[in-house]
């Protein structure tokens, strides 16, 4: 019998992403190779090759989770890192430093000891794609050269035109060719396409099980609440060429069918108002954020971060200009007009009435545009938002007393147009 | 004044005075200019169009207000100072704006444009090593060339090309020369009039610019080399402005001997090189040939081996690190870079650069500690 087998989607999401850290640490003590990946980086070309994948994006949301951000930023810090710099960076550059460590002197660093971080182990190699920030870039460099082991790269333009041109997707194709052929002197073995399109089925089928997910929340109102979206991310991020990504996701969307049956809804009988969040999450205040809309009864039914790995594409496309696509289409690697059209869509089908934009101190990309976007979508659409400022990972710069006044204001304004419209 | 004094005058007041500069350019051939924003934009089509390129590289000192509804203050601070002038209509002059966006904070900028000049954006491929990223590029290439030439009205032809490519080599290789000689002649190239020579090619037809520092370059070697008593220094980042700033390196006596700066050498690192292929491509290979620059990725980091080289070669006592205020491409590249000088022995010293200060007072005590250090 299964171990999983009638294991609620909790259960699930826990003992998956307890397993993908596991299966990398056997492949470490088995000496296979460990690749660190960056998050909207393509798995597949390592999942086909049995490499085990690490993601140092989630690794580091869940050190700032656990509250155990600042101890790897302090390391990063005394290596030369500027707390200009992105704090999953930061974040994993201190945790890569302590494992360096250790690696080096055979003595684990106390503050490692200590650390509530999730254990795993050095990379063999490191593979980036800059769909969700050219930090990315620079990044995986300071990776590849500090642990000296390769880099693999998969560049993928900035749309600054819709749609995405034939000639985007060729020259990204000719990478994904390229990195096969990387991987094929890196692990010292052919590329097995059979198992290649098996890879890229299986993350089709993890993809659509995680869009079943996030079209819960055009229900009104919702049997999903959003902020699970962020918790379950892990998985999508992690797991998504594995079944381990479909065996949850599948629990997790017939779990919130059954409750839309049954009338059960995330917020009981709760929910007044509903709202889209723009950014990333606040991971090391997730709780503070979430409570307090929940407070407010206002629920999120919409947000464009997580809805990043709706990476569904044709996997019998033999060209890869499919899957090159779905790799570039990322809304923040386009330009504003196609941004905005994305997150205009995205608050229609969550029936919100209003928006949270989240100034990120780490993510220029993701907080450059925002006056911008908010402005447009303003204009289209009528409905009210709010500024505020918080960090990814970094716990020094989000203020609660901030968060809960500006959020206050925007869930009075969308009460009053409720009721106006009525 | 001496002839060399004219023609570092001439020059400082084209970099001081870049307004005049282009009413001139217009007045003279009655067409206009086309603003380049960093970095390595194709330069070369704008000049083949007849139009005079200008290098948008900021401002000095200017306090940041319109700005700040626009940008957060951590955008970096060229940045803030260039979208303060975009606000203040000052770019409203030019026939159109080029916006590569080899950054997070340039992708962001290429799509939000305050003036009324129209934009035309480009992205470089970062995956360099590969024939599929100069086959991009020429796509790219071509799209901002169609689109110059319908803004501007003109045609732009492969010979008119082909000459511009062959100016820019020139200048290119004169301004490499010029390093040279600026890094043997310090007491008559101080660190503000080396900079100015660099400045003024922003705001210059370059073969005007080329025949000046030619000439420069030739009044000064006919002078017999002196020895040096100061410190010789060798800086990296993206610029090193203003000239308050580059005073204190004056006043200390550092000489700056070699520089790795995205507004100075870095432009003219790589040319163009003959061969095989259109003008489009093989500038479009240029990129692929660049290197040493944060903004080119590059998997080797081979810009901390490039400088300690650079350090070495010229004889350099040390490397200044002129960091652009939250510019997080350089923030990145900075601490391996560190830890590689600190492995060769080599010293260093970070200033943050900020282009809305006006008081230098902490980067001269601490230039000043610095020297006595070395």
């Amino acid at each position: 019998m299964s171990l999983t087998q009638g294991m609620k989607a909790k259960q699930l999401l826990a003992y998956f992403q307890g397993k993908a850290d596991q299966d990398a640490r056997e492949a470490k003590a088995r000496g296979d190779l460990v690749c660190w990946s960056a998050s909207v980086a393509p798995p597949e070309f390592c999942v086909t090759m049995g490499i085990a994948m690490i993601y140092p994006e989630t690794h580091a949301a869940g050190i700032g989770a656990r509250k155990g951000a600042m101890d790897m930023l302090e390391v990063a810090d005394r290596k030369g890192y500027n707390v200009d710099c992105c704090s999953y960076g930061r974040v994993n550059m201190g945790y890569m430093e302590c494992l360096k460590e250790a690696a080096i002197t055979g003595v684990k660093p106390e503050v490692l000891v200590n650390s509530p971080a999730a254990d795993v182990p050095l990379p063999d190699l490191v593979i980036t794609c800059n769909n969700i920030c050219n930090t990315l870039l620079k990044w995986y460099e300071n990776l590849a050269v500090e642990l000296d082991i390769p880099c693999i790269v998969i560049d993928v333009p900035f749309n600054h035109t819709m749609p995405i041109p034939e000639y985007a997707k060729a020259y990204i194709a000719d990478q994904f060719r390229n990195a096969i052929s990387q991987l094929e002197v890196i692990c010292g073995k052919p590329f097995d396409w059979k198992k290649f399109k098996e890879v890229k089925d299986q993350t089709q089928r993890s993809v659509y099980h995680w869009n079943r997910i996030a079209n819960m929340a055009q229900y009104k109102p919702s049997p999903l609440n959003g902020f699970d979206l962020f918790n379950y991310m892990a998985l999508i991020v992690a797991c998504r060429s594995l079944d381990y990504a479909e065996i949850t996701f599948k629990a997790f969307a017939d779990e919130l069918e059954a409750n839309l049956k049954a009338g059960i809804y995330a917020f009981k009988g709760a929910e007044k108002t509903r709202f889209q969040w723009e950014g990333i999450a606040i991971w090391p205040h997730l709780g503070h954020t979430f409570k307090a809309m929940k407070g407010l009864n206002s629920i999120m039914t919409g947000t464009a971060y997580p809805a990043l790995w709706d990476l569904h594409y044709d996997a019998n496309d033999e060209s890869l200009h499919s899957m090159a696509e779905a790799y570039t289409r990322i809304y923040i690697n386009t330009c504003l007009q196609n941004k905005v059209d994305v997150l205009l869509d995205i608050m229609e089908k969550g029936k919100v009435d209003g928006t949270v934009y989240h100034l990120n101190r780490s993510c220029k990309l993701m907080s450059f545009l925002n006056v911008e976007t908010a402005e447009i979508i303003k204009e289209k659409n009528g409905l009210p938002y709010v500024s505020i400022d918080g960090d990814q990972t970094d716990p020094r710069v989000f203020s609660p007393a901030q968060f809960d006044t500006r959020v206050q204001a925007l869930v009075e304004i969308m009460e009053a147009n409720l009721v106006a419209a009525e | 004044m001496s002839r060399v004094e004219a023609i570092l005058s001439q020059l400082k007041d084209v970099a001081a005075n870049p307004k005049k500069a282009m009413d001139d350019y217009k007045a003279e051939t009655g067409k206009g200019a086309v603003g380049i924003m960093p970095y390595y934009s194709p330069e070369e089509m704008v000049h083949a169009a007849g139009y005079l390129p200008m290098g948008l590289w900021g401002a000095q000192g200017k306090a940041i207000s319109k700005a700040r509804t626009y940008l957060p203050a951590f955008a970096c601070s060229i940045m803030q100072q260039v979208m303060e002038l975009q606000c203040e209509g000052a770019y409203d002059d030019l026939s159109a704006v080029i916006f590569s966006v080899p950054c997070d904070t340039l992708k962001c900028l290429s799509q939000k444009w305050k003036g009324t000049s129209p934009v035309i954006v480009f992205t470089h491929p970062q995956n360099r090593g590969l024939e599929a990223a100069n086959q991009f590029l020429v796509t790219e290439y071509e799209l901002v060339k169609k689109q110059l030439e319908a803004t501007l009205d003109v045609k732009i032809s492969n010979a008119a090309l082909e000459n511009s490519i062959a100016i820019y080599n020139e200048n290119r290789a004169v301004m490499r020369e010029f390093v040279q000689v600026a890094a043997d002649y310090p007491q008559v190239i101080d660190a503000v009039s080396r900079h100015a020579v660099f400045k003024a090619r922003q705001f210059m037809l370059k073969e005007k610019h080329t025949e000046l520092v030619k000439e420069l370059i030739a009044e000064i070697k006919a002078t017999p080399v002196q020895p040096w008593d100061g410190k010789k220094v060798v800086v990296t980042g993206i610029l090193l402005e203003p000239n308050e700033l580059l005073d204190i390196f004056n006043e200390f006596k550092i000489a700056i001997v070699d520089d790795d700066l995205a507004q100075e050498s870095r432009q003219i690192r790589v040319d163009v090189l003959d061969g095989e292929g259109g003008p489009l491509y093989r500038m479009a290979k240029s990129w692929q040939q660049m290197y040493g620059c944060s903004l080119a990725t590059d998997t080797k980091k081979i810009r901390g081996k490039m400088l300690i080289n650079k350090t070495i070669q010229t004889g350099a006592d040390a490397i200044v690190v002129a960091m652009m205020k939250f510019c997080d491409p350089e923030e990145w590249d900075y601490p391996v870079m560190y830890r590689e000088f600190e492995e060769k022995g080599i010293k260093s010293l970070m200033i943050e650069v900020d282009q809305e200060v006006t008081s230098f007072e902490q980067i001269k005590t601490r230039l000043q500690s610095f020297v006595e250090m070395l």
